[in-house]
């Protein structure tokens, strides 16, 4: 890496840490509406996955999925209007915070379900293989809570019986909500549920974005060379609750303080002074650069308009059809698109 | 034009767009080695190989699901539920992820997925195996919804399914797949989705049926004939998108009209389409519209009960009686 | 700039009108063509166009309120004007005038607001009670109903063959097929109709008297009626029309129309009366003055329709230049319009002779009061099946009666009698209707 990539990614994870900030408090001033899951504390996860995929591996994750749009190089401008439902985002202002995506930067969403998005990138695994897209691997991400929805079973079972190309990876930040991975989940360490499969797996750690980028790079080597899917259970952490208005009554607030002791931009930070890559002021530089660029996302959100009421019958189908309006027939033609 | 069976047909139709186009492949329980429960894809993997026809375990929403992934990815699979009565298990990827996929993402996510299924009762296999919730899938917007009555519907209105872009939802019906019609040898035969079509012609009443019901009305509309009573059938074909412009067309010179469907009555097509026939010809009604169904009951094992429950042709020669006062 | 919008003039003889309804509520933006009110006159309730485009700066009446022609009704101003009270004044033309205050949302409120909420539940119950009977107390197919409005049939007198009663496109069409009919009719029970037994007889409370206030229409009609009754001399003319040919002409005529230019009897006479007034337009005239008449250029047939709360005549113009179906068509469109009280004014202007068709009540023969300024007015009684004599043989014939009402100012009995005669053949050839 050069020094240039490690700022970039140093100052990624900062934008990610501030657009989450930012969501928090538009969606206090009532301008960002229905669920926010906000992913501060995961930004390593994000960044150091996405720093290391190659273009044709295609990422898919769950509903907290801001920090997964930022690390797969939607701007943060776009994201923003999305989160406030405007035009101009991703979505065109449809999909809201949990379905993000860009399919041309082979990141397919963005998924609001538990776990359904589960078989779904195992299909598109299964398309890779069928249409002979050799080197590609799918990167599913979803969390502790997930493990234990029927979804993942067939999912990952069927990745095994099919011997497909698929990294899933969990983000166990320890709660499913608001159930601790003890109360839910039959064997304490995620990544022994692979075992049931015959899965090749791991558990590593994920607030150090350097590790995270070696181990998982290790992985895909793996994968690309022996083929087959691999889980990876990621331990990681996140600061605020489940969503906006989770009061949080399941843990203790000495137990997030200890975590925010290993804040994984502090952890960064500090890697990169100590290997002399950067200085404070170049990294202090750093962070007033994503803060105006967050600033900037906001005022563009802000300013964008909403979609037009015409919009609401685009996109049901990709081919023209009559669209059924309040039970009258042919009142409307989708766009098609 | 041949004379063929309805799974022929289907098999036929399933065949040709594979030889045709080679992102299209088949996956579902049992498809492959075994040939398919009901033996429509029975040749096929020997034919096509393991590749394009795939068997899966049983895990419903990893094959919808699966098949969702892979339709993302620019193949055109074909998933197969063995019956209608196990999409149950994969009703999120049904309803949720394949209907919803490319409105949520704003056109980004398209989906050239069929999904086959068996729906109907009448072959003792229980209750929980014998049900039609056509209707159910019908209610969501972003899912089309293709029934056949005719074996040439079937093979066009499939071969429709598979060149579209969008998720589609096919059923069959397990006792009309032995039932025999004129199918053109066209490779490039197609039917429309989203059409209705007349399948016969008549000025006293309009029957309007789809699937099962269509063979059903037919035969009813010949005793009727008997006593100079000319009904026009109305097959829907489509039940999203519903084309109802035949349907007025025809009620507009009638003024009456029976709905037939397999399923109950409740909630049913049959209440869509009898709500629309009010709201587009209120005017022209001369009779309330009667749907004939099934009996509001779990299917039973027995068979004479079980016929009992399903509705028959004598239910919709005795509706039609009752709409024209006769 | 503010504009003011006063009471229009909606028709030649209009004095004032009530403002039914403000379409466009006071601050709503108007375009210029788009419709402000809603005004009731004797004849209709009219809606009434803006001519002018911007906001309803203030509403100067309120619903209900009758007011005579020209009398200011509203503002209406620019957007985000705010008329000086000099401007409104200025508008009004001086002092004077009440300017009522912008209304307030509370004022608008009933006074009786306090209604509980087992009171507001009181009158859906009530609705209920009364909803066991169907509309008009008659059990009827939406299409019946329909069919019997398009041909002039009283629901009430048909019995339904449908299920409890319910009168059936069949009914229809049987009572139609029956008055068409030139077979033999045995029996006169209407149709050979059963004796329905009345209900049981009891001796109950005789009701109050009952003031009822006369509709607008009912007055503009009780005025003009009392008016031509004593002022103008009417003499009275009948005549028994042989029909059988008319009806078989009519029938064949039917099977090659579709519905919507289907013909009556009326549109036959419509068209026969325009023919025989352009031999004798003394009847197709009006007193001028004392000393001359006018000739009217066009023949304009007005027909005379059955409202609710009263009787609207509609006018097909040029009568003897239209077709029949043409005729039809016009008549049928314009007495819908008239039922529903969406009548244009071009309806019901211009008419300059009339006929009225009490056939489908089944009267035999009736003299109608003639509608000023016109000459005259022609009442058709019931094509019925009677006996005749045809070459010194008894038959059972088509027979219709018509009585011609004329005014003895403009025309005498023999030219009247003539008129008669020759509107007899063209009833009576129909062919020479076609021609």
């Amino acid at each position: 890496m050069e020094k240039t990539d490690y700022l970039n990614l140093y100052r990624e994870m900062v934008i990610i840490r501030r657009l989450e900030e930012s969501a928090a408090e538009l969606y206090q001033k009532g301008k960002i509406g229905g669920f926010l899951h906000l992913y501060i504390g995961q930004e390593a996860v994000s960044a150091g996955i996405g720093s290391v995929r190659q273009p044709q591996d295609r990422l898919i994750t769950a509903y907290r999925d801001h920090g997964w749009a930022i690390s797969s190089g939607i701007d943060p401008k776009i994201v923003m209007a999305e989160l406030l439902g405007k035009v101009d985002g991703c979505s065109d202002g449809k999909g809201g915070s949990m379905h993000m995506a860009d399919v041309e930067k082979n990141f397919w969403g963005g998924h609001a379900i538990v776990g359904a998005h589960i078989p779904i990138a195992t299909g598109l695994a299964l398309g890779d293989v069928y249409l002979g897209n050799d080197d590609a691997i799918t990167i599913c991400m979803f969390g502790d809570g997930a493990t234990n929805i029927g979804f993942f079973h067939e999912g990952l079972n069927l990745s095994k019986v099919w011997n497909l190309p698929v990294l899933w990876v969990c983000e166990n930040n320890q709660y499913g909500m608001g159930t601790t991975v003890e109360r839910a989940s039959a064997v304490s360490e995620i990544r022994q549920k692979a075992e049931g499969y015959g899965m090749a797996n791991e558990r590593i750690d994920g607030m150090d974005v350097m590790q995270v980028r070696e181990d998982v790079s290790r992985v895909l080597e793996t994968i690309r060379k022996e083929g087959g899917p691999y889980l990876l259970e990621i331990m990681t952490y996140r600061y605020r609750g489940h969503s906006m208005g989770d009061p949080e009554r399941y843990r203790e607030k000495e137990e997030v303080k200890k975590w925010e002791e290993n804040d994984p931009i502090g952890i960064f930070r500090l890697y990169l002074i100590n290997e002399a890559i950067a200085t404070d002021d170049e990294l202090d530089e750093q962070d007033a650069q994503a803060e105006s660029i967050v600033q900037e996302a906001v005022d563009f959100a802000e300013s964008s308009p909403d979609p037009d009421k015409d919009a609401l019958f685009d996109h049901i189908y990709a081919e023209p059809t009559p669209i059924e309006y309040r039970g009258y027939a042919l009142e409307q033609e989708s766009e098609g698109n | 034009m041949a004379r063929i069976t309805m799974r022929e047909a289907i098999s036929k139709a399933l065949w040709e767009e594979m030889e045709r186009d080679e992102r299209v492949f088949i996956m579902g329980e049992e498809v492959g080695v075994w040939g398919g429960t009901y033996a429509v894809t029975k040749g096929f993997y020997d034919r096509f190989g393991e590749k394009r026809v795939r068997d899966t375990p049983i895990a419903e929403a990893a094959i919808i699901g699966g098949a969702i992934g892979a339709a993302l990815t620019g193949s055109r699979p074909i998933a197969e539920l063995m019956t209608i009565n196990f999409a149950f298990v994969a009703m999120d990827h049904i309803v949720n992820e394949a209907a919803k996929l490319h409105y949520m993402f704003a056109g980004q996510f398209k989906l050239p997925l069929v999904i086959r299924a068996v729906s109907g009762g009448g072959r003792q296999l229980g209750a929980t195996h014998s049900q039609t919730p056509d209707a159910i899938f019908a209610h969501f917007p972003g899912l089309k919804v293709v029934s056949p009555g005719t074996p040439a519907d079937a093979k066009g209105l499939l071969k429709s399914a598979i060149r579209s872009d969008d998720p589609v939802l096919f059923i069959e019906n397990a006792t009309l797949y032995q039932s025999k019609g004129e199918v053109p040898d066209d490779l490039d035969y197609l039917e429309p989705i989203g059409k209705s079509k007349i399948q016969r012609e008549g000025d006293d009443v309009t029957i309007v049926a789809y699937s099962k019901m269509v063979p059903a009305a037919l035969e009813a509309a010949k005793q009727l004939a008997d006593e100079g009573i000319e009904a026009e059938v109305v097959d829907l074909r489509s039940l999203r998108p519903l084309d109802m412009d035949p349907v007025i067309a025809s009620f507009k010179r009638t003024n009456r009209a029976v709905i037939a469907e397999e399923g109950w009555r409740s909630y049913g097509v049959g209440s869509e389409v009898s709500a629309r026939i009010y709201e587009l010809a209120f005017d022209y009604v001369d009779a309330p519209v009667k749907r004939v169904a099934q009996a509001e009951v779990p299917l039973p094992y027995n068979a004479k009960l079980e016929q009992l429950a399903l509705p028959q042709t004598e239910d919709i020669y005795h509706a039609v009686k009752e709409v024209i006062y006769g | 700039m503010a504009e003011l919008v006063t009471m229009p003039k909606l028709g030649f003889d209009m004095a004032e009108g009530t403002l039914v309804r403000w379409v466009k509520a006071e601050s709503d933006t108007v375009e210029k063509g788009e419709v402000l009110a809603e005004i009731e006159t004797d004849k209709a309730t009219v809606e009434v166009e803006s001519s002018y485009a911007g906001v309803v700066y203030r509403h100067l009446a309120s619903e209900g309120t009758a007011l005579p022609v020209n009398a200011p009704i509203a503002i209406i101003a620019d957007k985000g004007e705010e008329p000086s009270d000099d401007d409104i004044d200025a508008l009004l033309g001086g002092a004077g005038s009440q300017v009522p205050e912008k209304k307030t949302v509370q004022e608008e409120r009933p006074s009786e607001a306090e209604g509980t909420q087992a009171e507001e539940m009181a009158e859906p119950i009530e609705e209920k009670a009364t909803s066991t009977t169907p509309v008009g107390g008659v059990r009827s197919s939406p299409l019946a109903r329909r069919m019997a409005e398009d041909h002039g049939i009283p629901l009430a007198e048909l019995d339904g063959s449908g299920p409890r009663g319910r009168i059936v496109k069949q009914d229809i069409e049987n009572y139609l097929e029956s008055i068409d009919a030139e077979s033999v009719a045995e029996g006169t029970e209407a149709g050979g109709k059963e004796l329905q037994p009345m209900t049981a007889y009891t001796m109950g409370e005789v009701p109050e008297d009952e003031v009822i206030a006369m509709s607008r229409l009912r007055q503009a009609i009780s005025r003009r009626m009392q008016d031509s009754n004593q002022n103008f001399p009417h003499f009275y003319l009948t005549r028994v029309y042989k029909t059988g040919a008319l009806m078989k002409l009519r029938k064949e005529l039917n099977q090659l129309l579709p519905d919507e230019d289907k013909l009556s009897v009326n549109d036959f006479i419509l068209k026969a009366t325009a023919l025989a007034l352009r031999q004798y337009p003394n009847l197709n005239a009006s007193i001028e003055d004392e000393s001359h008449i006018r000739r009217h250029g066009h023949v304009n047939i007005g027909v005379a329709v059955a409202v609710e709360g009263g009787l609207m005549t509609v006018v097909c113009k040029d009568a003897d230049q239209k077709p029949l179906r043409l005729i039809a068509r016009e008549v049928r469109e314009m007495a819908g319009r008239a039922r529903d009280r969406k009548v244009k004014p071009e309806d019901i202007e211009g008419s300059t002779f009339s006929v009225s068709n009490l056939g489908m009540f089944g009267i035999d023969e009736f003299a109608a009061i003639i509608n000023p300024p016109e000459a005259g007015i022609l009442a058709v009684s019931a094509v019925q099946n009677v006996p005749a004599v045809e070459d010194g043989e008894l038959v059972i014939a088509s027979r219709m009666k018509a009585t011609l009402s004329a005014d003895h100012r403009v025309t005498d009995g023999a030219e009247a009698a003539e008129f008669i005669a020759v509107l007899a053949e063209f009833l009576e050839e129909p062919m020479r209707l076609l021609i």
